[in-house]
């Protein structure tokens, strides 16, 4: 691909053209020197923000290799209730979105307007298919069969003492990742609606985009941890 | 106006500071609610926290009036009805009053709800934000020449969640306040107040002033790494920013596991999820890990910025280059480093003995660091002009409480020992010599030095100097019985005591009372400097940091053009010609002289 000048994008409104929120009219924040010290910083911090989600997690997975070796009976059981057919039909819906994540960044580096609201649209559905196989097919059924967390477990074929335990942090960790699914899609939708409104995303504006994806693909990177120790492990 | 008058005080060019704003009350309150300027932020910061160092310290106040004397039951022989009856009352129980008031169902209850109070206050809204948020907000840009912290808007934002988080936390003291210790162990935060919100509230109240925590620890983190002044490497940087530096790391990486943790707490009060319920299968002890993951690295957010002031006072008003630069700025990521592997000396007795040994070693490690920036603090006073003055004052302060707070950990950190002292009075004495007598004097002191520069006005030297003996005097008086306490064996958290105990545990009220009235001064100190207070020079101490190269109190973007570093923080034998008066040097910012 190669960076689209003006004449290969329709033609922008002046409305567009005009607005401080165009990509072409962003000015660095004032007590930053230059545009690249901003995007650099920008960036930087939103690596650190992904380290403490990372440490988030690492409590759940803490207590996930705890419980696992005191029970390691019931952990079995409990991976043997989750089909890996619904884990690894959002396991791929999630590479895919982060594959259009990705490529929304490059169009928003080349200028290629139209393809960058197709990327960001893609993986914004993306969120919600995942949250839809989640809830219908998994959560509803489970909580159907009375495999909830805590003391609302009622499931009466229960082989392990000790299961109930893994309905726990199955739904602690799956729910917290599933509110990270929902944040992401929340700030694509921002980063979509700005651009429509503004194209305030191009070449020299990027940030936004970027710093989105790059929180995008945690969601997916925990999710593709997730999703082996507690579906594929037995 | 002529380069020359720039020697003198005030003479330069002045424009409007940050604190002059539009007219009108309501305009300067949504100037200062809706402001992204970190001095401004800092500001509200620093007195949103001293509200929180309020509140806890009358918590303390109660807690040290209850301990005045035992309860005892006293038995009197009183005629009823022309026979003689043995009347069964009880005395000292001094809370009785403040338990109607909270609905506690006893003195003793009321007690438990009152030091919860105070320790969760002190630390989650106190202490960890006290000195980054506020001195650390207002100066580390300036210090570091740059105009604002990386990211204004998020800086504002944490100050929400935190006036959020402390509105959680304050509400739930209303609703009669939680009784489970701060540490929030399980099963007592789980079950107690069963049917009644509060406990979440408060617990709630923690996790969201982690969030705060997180935002302050990476808004500064990027501003070190990418808004350092042009000639600034990281060894030019002041010691203050350093010891920024290093808790910030913490902050980073540390809050977000008593994110995770307290989030799985309200799931287990609310839900009864199990993993922290033995009855289920899951592990109390877990929960214990997991905190004190957090809670241990957590004392170094408290310390290290302290230890940064400490740094900066000793070598301004002793007027020497800080001796061992290089040593105190990586002995503070050294501490940041051996911070996260020594959680488990809070559990030795809930886990193997293998395990407990590798945690005391490495708890020792700590000591090592710690003591490489005592040695260098002393070096630096060695042959220096030593000014008398309250920064100094509490700096001096500092040496000597935080070694015994420091030397005291030793014997906790030893097994055999702390077979004996842990869960007495000997605990709460150290943490006090070390949290108090460390970080809140490195406050007070912080507080003075740079009062001129925040405020423009300075302070009476009486009495800053009056109220941090009586702090000095107070806090050894409540603590140093405390040790002593402690080792006769007086556990900690218990409202009662056997009357042996009662001399030392009056001297420790009185001596709380004595802190108490050093405070007050301290604000009367503070109150008068703001209505009368002489109008502050630029520089009053001498220093070569970049923030006394600004007016006082600095404008709007802190400097007028970006400043370029001459020399090092520290430089002052070979930056100050000699017999000069230290306030003349360095010249203040002239816009005129560029
Ligand atoms: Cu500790």
């Amino acid at each position: 691909m190669t960076t689209m000048t003006d004449a290969n994008n329709p033609p922008v409104p002046e409305r567009i053209a005009k607005s401080p929120s165009h990509w072409r009219n962003r000015k660095h924040a004032d007590h930053f020197r230059n545009h690249d010290e901003e995007f650099d910083a920008s960036k930087f911090g939103m690596w650190l923000f992904l380290t403490t989600e990372v440490l988030l997690f690492a409590g759940i997975f803490v207590a996930y290799a705890v419980f696992r070796m005191m029970y390691p009976e019931a952990w079995a059981n409990g991976s043997n209730h989750l089909d890996w057919v619904y884990g690894g039909a959002n396991t791929v819906v999630l590479l895919i979105s982060s594959w259009t994540a990705a490529s929304a960044v490059r169009c928003a580096q080349i200028n290629n307007q139209k393809w960058l609201k197709i990327n960001l649209i893609i993986t914004i559905l993306c969120a919600g298919l995942f949250l839809f196989i989640k809830f219908k097919y998994e959560y509803m059924v489970k909580l159907g069969d009375g495999k909830a967390p805590g003391t609302f477990f009622s499931y009466p074929n229960a082989s392990d003492a000790h299961e109930q335990l893994w309905w726990s942090l199955y739904y602690m960790g799956t729910g917290l990742h599933a509110l990270h699914v929902v944040i992401g899609a929340g700030l694509l939708c921002w980063v979509l609606v700005r651009s429509i409104k503004y194209q305030a995303y191009g070449p020299t504006e990027y940030t936004m985009v970027e710093n989105t994806a790059l929180y995008w693909h945690i969601v997916d990177l925990i999710w593709i941890f997730l999703f082996p120790l507690l579906y594929l492990v037995h | 106006m002529s380069t020359h008058d720039a020697h003198g005080s005030g003479g330069y060019h002045e424009e409007g500071s940050y604190l002059s704003g539009p007219p009108g009350m309501i305009s300067k309150i949504w100037q200062w609610a809706s402001t992204v300027d970190h001095k401004k932020i800092g500001v509200m910061y620093l007195v949103s926290v001293l509200a929180m160092f309020f509140l806890g310290g009358m918590a303390a106040m109660a807690v040290r009036y209850e301990l005045l004397d035992p309860v005892r039951t006293v038995i009197t022989q009183m005629e009823v009805d022309g026979v003689m009856t043995e009347v069964i009352s009880t005395t000292g129980d001094r809370l009785t009053p403040i338990a109607k008031l909270i609905g506690a169902d006893s003195a003793n209850q009321a007690y438990n709800r009152l030091f919860t109070l105070h320790g969760a206050v002190m630390v989650f809204m106190f202490i960890v934000p006290s000195i980054p948020a506020s001195l650390g907000n207002f100066f580390l840009p300036i210090m570091l020449g740059a105009k604002d912290v990386a990211f204004p808007r998020l800086n504002l934002l944490s100050w929400y969640i935190y006036v959020v988080g402390s509105l959680f936390g304050v509400l739930s003291i209303i609703m009669g306040g939680v009784d489970t210790g701060w540490t929030f162990y399980t099963p007592y935060s789980t079950t107690t107040d069963a049917d009644h919100i509060r406990v979440v509230f408060m617990v709630l109240a923690a996790f969201i002033l982690g969030f705060s925590s997180i935002l302050t620890g990476l808004n500064f983190i990027v501003t070190v790494h990418k808004l350092r002044a042009p000639g600034m490497g990281w060894f030019d940087m002041p010691l203050f920013i350093w010891g920024l530096y290093a808790t910030s790391i913490i902050q980073v990486l540390a809050t977000p596991v008593i994110g995770i943790t307290l989030f799985l707490l309200i799931f287990e009060r609310v839900m009864h999820i199990g993993i922290f319920d033995p009855s289920m299968g899951g592990d109390p002890v877990l929960y214990q890990h997991f905190f004190w993951f957090y809670s241990h690295p957590v004392v170094y957010v408290m310390i290290l910025p302290g230890m940064g002031i400490i740094s900066e006072l000793l070598a301004v008003h002793s007027r020497k280059h800080i001796f061992g630069y290089r040593a105190i700025a990586f002995s503070s990521l050294g501490i940041a480093a051996v911070s996260f592997l020594v959680w488990g000396h809070h559990i030795f007795t809930a886990m193997g003995e293998l395990a407990a040994i590798l945690f005391s070693g490495l708890t020792f490690l700590v000591a090592i660091p710690t003591a490489i920036k005592m040695f260098n603090w002393i070096a630096t006073l060695y042959k220096g002009s030593i000014a008398i003055n309250t920064p100094m004052l509490y700096a001096l302060i500092f040496l000597f409480t935080f070694s015994i707070g420091g030397l005291t950990g030793l014997p906790l950190a030893t097994l055999s020992t702390d077979l004996h002292l842990h869960d007495s009075y000997y605990v709460v004495a150290h943490f006090h010599y070390v949290m108090m007598g460390g970080t809140v004097m490195a406050f007070m002191g912080g507080i003075h030095h740079w009062w001129p520069k925040m405020f423009g006005k300075m302070y009476n030297e009486w009495g800053g100097m009056l109220g941090g003996i009586l702090v000095f005097i107070g806090f050894n008086l409540t603590f140093f019985t405390q040790f002593m306490l402690g080792t006769q064996g007086m556990p900690r958290r218990y409202a009662n005591y056997v009357d042996e105990f009662q001399s030392l545990h009056v001297l420790s009220t009185y001596g709380s009372w004595i802190l108490l009235i050093g405070f007050l001064v301290h604000l009367a100190t503070f109150i008068h400097s703001l209505i009368a207070g002489e109008k502050a020079p630029a520089n009053p101490w001498g220093g070569l940091s970049l923030e006394w190269e600004t007016q006082s109190p600095p404008i709007e973007h802190n400097f007028h053009h970006e400043p370029v570093l001459t020399h090092g923080p520290y430089d002052f034998e070979t930056v100050v010609p000699p017999h000069c008066d230290p306030k003349d040097y360095p010249l203040p910012e002239n816009p005129s002289a560029h």
